[in-house]
């Protein structure tokens, strides 16, 4: 897995409408997408949304209904699970509690007849990839949970796969742990540049790693598009809720902008063209600042969280909204104080009522 | 893989097999028990389980000393788990080593150890049968324990009993009005296998020359190997009934208290 | 909090400790001292009478008796075992062999030995079915009251209990194990060679050594199956307790006894090691 530039124009990892139906359940409602080489996609979503059982079809764990799953231009829909050349991180109790630290990294050499001297060689080289080399005599329950899952990268690696499969691998760690380890698995998998598909209901972990991000609801895939793109540009309500947090403020649409709170504000795609609505407003695009006559509402409560502060804050009409700020700033503001509340110039999505 | 035609070809024989082998006794029993003179059937082996006085006494007897086992088990073994669960927990490992030790040492050296306990026991309370009931309870004892002690850690009973006894509860209310409707499940388990156990129960009474229902079905085998036959399969059937039971309302609690 | 205030919750204990010195601890230090005494003197006659050759006999046809009953139920019952854990934890099929296995591993030896004679003694339902139907005589010489019948007897209770005992340790293969041997490239056999027999072998190993144990502690079902000689030693303890004196010795019924205990402790002792080991693995 050393080449620089991939020439190749097809993708490394495609899913062509795919569907997994469990009876009246659909699990999976036409998913398509396609990943390129080298890329870390993160497909996020609520539990039940599909985004596992789109993993693990793709691992040959699960089978689809119908679809077909392509990596590197070949048809492996129907290919058996152990000869599928993928590496896979699971949640949690995957390695093998009587084999040493090392011998759990080079079990999938060891199957593939690889001799002892070569397998120890390489176990080692994934060990420190990892930031283990100390640990190879060591058994699984002697290690810490973040510890454990860094030999279970190791382990899925040390085979060379085509595509690496991340299935929550951080949801049972602590979280400064997982914190830690997320960047570490970002720069194992940029360092190696395996194509990696990263499943996570987590969306600061999914903005915080991924090249693309698909955020999946109800076996459907609502958009695929760099964290950047997805957070400034949601392209459905349920995206722009689900990724980052979102105020609903009355808004009135007309002639392409939105009125809000006294203030016009550009409209995404995709939202009402004419009449009321709800506009999606991020709270670190609303200021509030002490009044001087021109108050249009009271400072509910100061979150404090360190390098920035939360402000609840309600409306004379009646609306509770919360402000992201400075802490220098919100320290101005106590409860129950009269504010002036603004909306920065954002363009924003606005949904029905 | 795992549903492979093969395996499930494998599954459906090898269970088939095992279905002969533990069920065709069980038939076996009921041919012989029913069988009359020249070929006809007759229930005349069964009605001796009513009508022979000598089985019939020691069918009681055993119904009764499954009654009395579970009691004095319950009596014995509640309080003291809860108590140490609750108050004492450092003798916790004391208790769970104690209760499982009738696991190591066979009823048959119980037996041989205990016949100068039992001269006591005669003193004091007659030569009955119903004297077995002191040593099953320490038979009993590890089966007992383990249902009970899987459903006191079901509940997290600490938690419990602190909830009540900050709101006012004394220990004896915490104890009985508490914990116990909450471990039900187990207290019922653990008085299933015990009569189960107490019913099949041979060694001890025999060596003790006592005359509980397997000691009497084992006299009259060499009489009339018919009835004997019939109240082994009898009993056994009672002990399945009794464990089929148990299942259903195990069961039955579980989704009712989730 | 004083030293008495501490000790004071743990009086309540005091009633449980008490039934059990008298019913279980009392008896058992009986039979340990009374394996050493002889009219109320010191004496290792009774424990050097364990090397006679007839107890010896005895204590080999045990050991066999146990060990290759252990051997076939553990091997059975782990099979069956098996079967039932693929159909799925809530399987009827798994509910309805876990309740008999229930009562067939607690079924007195009594009613085993009469269900075996209804089927294969002289004029049990399959001996007569056999000779009626195919001319083969399976009772022959009684070969039910002796070694072989009692195996077979066993067997009866010893594959249930394996079924009970080793559930759980197939319960605690986790599915991830498999999936990710698979994901790694093992075949359904590399799975089970490389995987899941190492893990389950020390739970296997400490079922057979319980089976084992159960086999050389029980009485009902040989008591009710021979009625001559003691081939087996809790045959030979009967012997010691009905007659007043056996092979010359009036407390051979102890030393016998007590040669059980450290049988059975030993063996149960090597269960316990292996027991903490798996707990371990397959929590």
């Amino acid at each position: 897995m050393t080449t620089a530039v991939s020439t190749q124009t097809e993708p490394a990892v495609a899913f062509r409408d795919l569907h997994r139906h469990y009876g009246e359940v659909r699990a999976l409602d036409g998913l398509s997408l396609d990943l390129a080489p080298g890329e870390l996609v993160v497909l996020l979503g609520p539990s039940g949304c599909g985004k596992t059982t789109a993993l693990r079809i793709l691992a040959g764990l699960d089978v689809a209904t119908s679809g077909t799953v392509m990596v590197a231009g070949r048809d492996i829909t129907h290919v058996p699970a152990n000869k599928r050349d993928m590496g896979m991180v699971f949640q949690a109790y995957s390695l093998f509690p009587h084999l040493t630290v090392e011998e759990n990294v080079a079990f999938g050499l060891k199957l593939r007849g690889i001799d002892r001297s070569k397998r120890h060689q390489r176990a080692g080289e994934m060990l420190e990839l990892v930031g283990l080399s100390t640990q190879g005599k060591r058994y699984a329950h002697q290690l810490s949970g973040g510890q454990q899952q860094r030999v279970a990268l190791a382990r899925a690696l040390a085979i060379e796969p085509a595509v690496l499969l991340l299935d929550e691998p951080l949801s049972a760690l602590d979280a400064k742990v997982r914190v830690q380890l997320r960047d570490e698995i970002r720069r194992v998998q940029l360092e190696v540049g395996t194509t990696t598909l990263f499943v996570t209901h987590d969306q600061e972990e999914a903005l915080a790693v991924a090249d693309r991000v698909g955020v999946m609801y109800q076996g459907r895939l609502e958009q695929v598009a760099p964290p950047t793109e997805l957070y400034a540009r949601p392209a459905t309500p349920f995206v722009a809720e689900f990724v980052g947090l979102s105020n609903r403020m009355r808004a009135e649409v007309s002639g392409g902008t939105a009125r809000v709170l006294g203030s016009a504000l550009p409209l995404l795609e995709g939202s009402v063209e004419q009449g009321s609505g709800h506009a999606l407003v991020r709270p670190e695009s609303l200021g509030v600042t002490p009044a001087e006559g021109d108050a249009n509402g009271r400072v509910v409560s100061v979150a404090f969280l360190g390098p920035i502060s939360r402000v609840q804050c309600r409306l004379d009409d009646g609306q509770i909204l919360v402000a992201q700020l400075t802490s220098a700033s919100a320290s101005r503001l106590s409860p129950d104080q009269p504010v002036r509340v603004d909306v920065g110039a954002e363009a924003v999505l606005v949904v029905p009522e | 893989m795992r549903t492979s035609p093969a395996f499930r070809v494998f599954r459906v024989v090898m269970l088939l097999l095992f279905a002969v082998f533990f069920f065709g006794p069980l038939l076996a029993m009921l041919d012989f028990s029913t069988r009359g003179t020249n070929g006809s059937r007759t229930w005349d082996a069964w009605a001796n389980l009513v009508k022979n006085p000598e089985l019939n006494r020691a069918i009681v007897a055993s119904l009764l000393l499954a009654l009395f086992t579970v009691v004095l088990m319950l009596l014995l073994l509640v309080p003291t788990m809860i108590w140490v669960r609750l108050r004492v927990p450092r003798a916790t490992r004391l208790l769970e080593f104690l209760c499982l030790l009738p696991l190591t040492i066979p009823a048959l050296v119980i037996v041989v150890g205990i016949s100068n306990v039992y001269q006591w026991v005669t003193y004091f309370l007659g030569d009955h049968v119903l004297n077995l009931t002191f040593v099953y309870v320490v038979l009993v004892l590890p089966f007992a324990y383990r249902a009970i002690d899987a459903a006191l850690s079901s509940i997290d009973a600490t938690t419990l009993a602190e909830a009540a006894r900050s709101l006012g509860a004394s220990w004896g209310t915490v104890i009985g009005r508490i914990i116990v409707p909450n471990i039900w499940s187990g207290l019922l388990s653990a008085a299933f296998i015990s009569v189960a156990l107490v019913l099949g129960e041979f060694t001890i009474a025999s060596l003790l020359n006592y005359e509980n229902m397997q000691v009497v079905i084992n006299l009259l085998g060499k009489s009339d190997a018919n009835t004997s036959v019939a109240a082994s399969l009898a009993a056994i059937a009672f002990a399945f009934v009794l464990l089929l039971l148990l299942s259903v309302v195990g069961r039955s609690r579980r989704t009712e208290g989730s | 909090m004083s030293r008495l205030a501490r000790l004071a919750p743990s009086v309540a204990l005091l009633p449980f400790l008490l039934y059990l010195t008298v019913f279980l601890l009392v008896p058992t230090v009986t039979v340990v001292v009374g394996a050493f005494a002889e009219n109320g003197r010191f004496t290792l006659a009774n424990i050097t009478a364990l090397g006679d050759p007839v107890t010896l006999a005895a204590l080999r046809t045990s050991v066999v008796l146990s060990a290759v009953s252990a051997v076939i139920g553990a091997t059975l019952g782990a099979v069956l075992a098996y079967l039932v854990v693929s159909g799925g934890p809530a399987s009827w099929l798994r509910r309805s062999v876990v309740s008999l296995s229930g009562v067939l591993a607690q079924c007195g030896g009594v009613m085993l030995a009469f269900a075996f004679i209804a089927t294969i003694g002289f004029s049990g339902t399959l001996t007569i079915w056999l000779r009626d139907h195919l001319g083969i005589d399976i009772f022959g010489s009684g070969w039910l009251f002796a070694l072989p019948g009692l195996i077979l007897v066993y067997a009866y209770f010893q594959i249930p209990l394996m079924v009970i005992v080793f559930l759980p340790a197939l319960d605690g293969i986790k599915p991830q194990w498999r999936e990710a041997s698979v994901n790694l490239g093992a075949n359904g056999w590399q799975y089970w060679t490389q995987v899941a027999v190492p893990l389950l072998r020390p739970a296997f190993l400490g079922a057979t050594l319980l089976l084992f144990a159960n086999a050389f502690a029980a009485y009902a079902t040989a008591a009710a199956l021979v009625s001559q000689g003691n081939p087996i030693v809790p045959l030979l303890i009967r012997s010691g307790l009905s007659s007043e004196v056996l092979l010359g010795h009036q407390h051979l019924a102890y030393a016998l006894a007590f040669e059980m205990i450290v049988v059975v402790a030993i063996v149960m002792g090597m269960y316990g090691l292996l027991l903490r080991r798996t707990a371990r693995w397959l929590r």
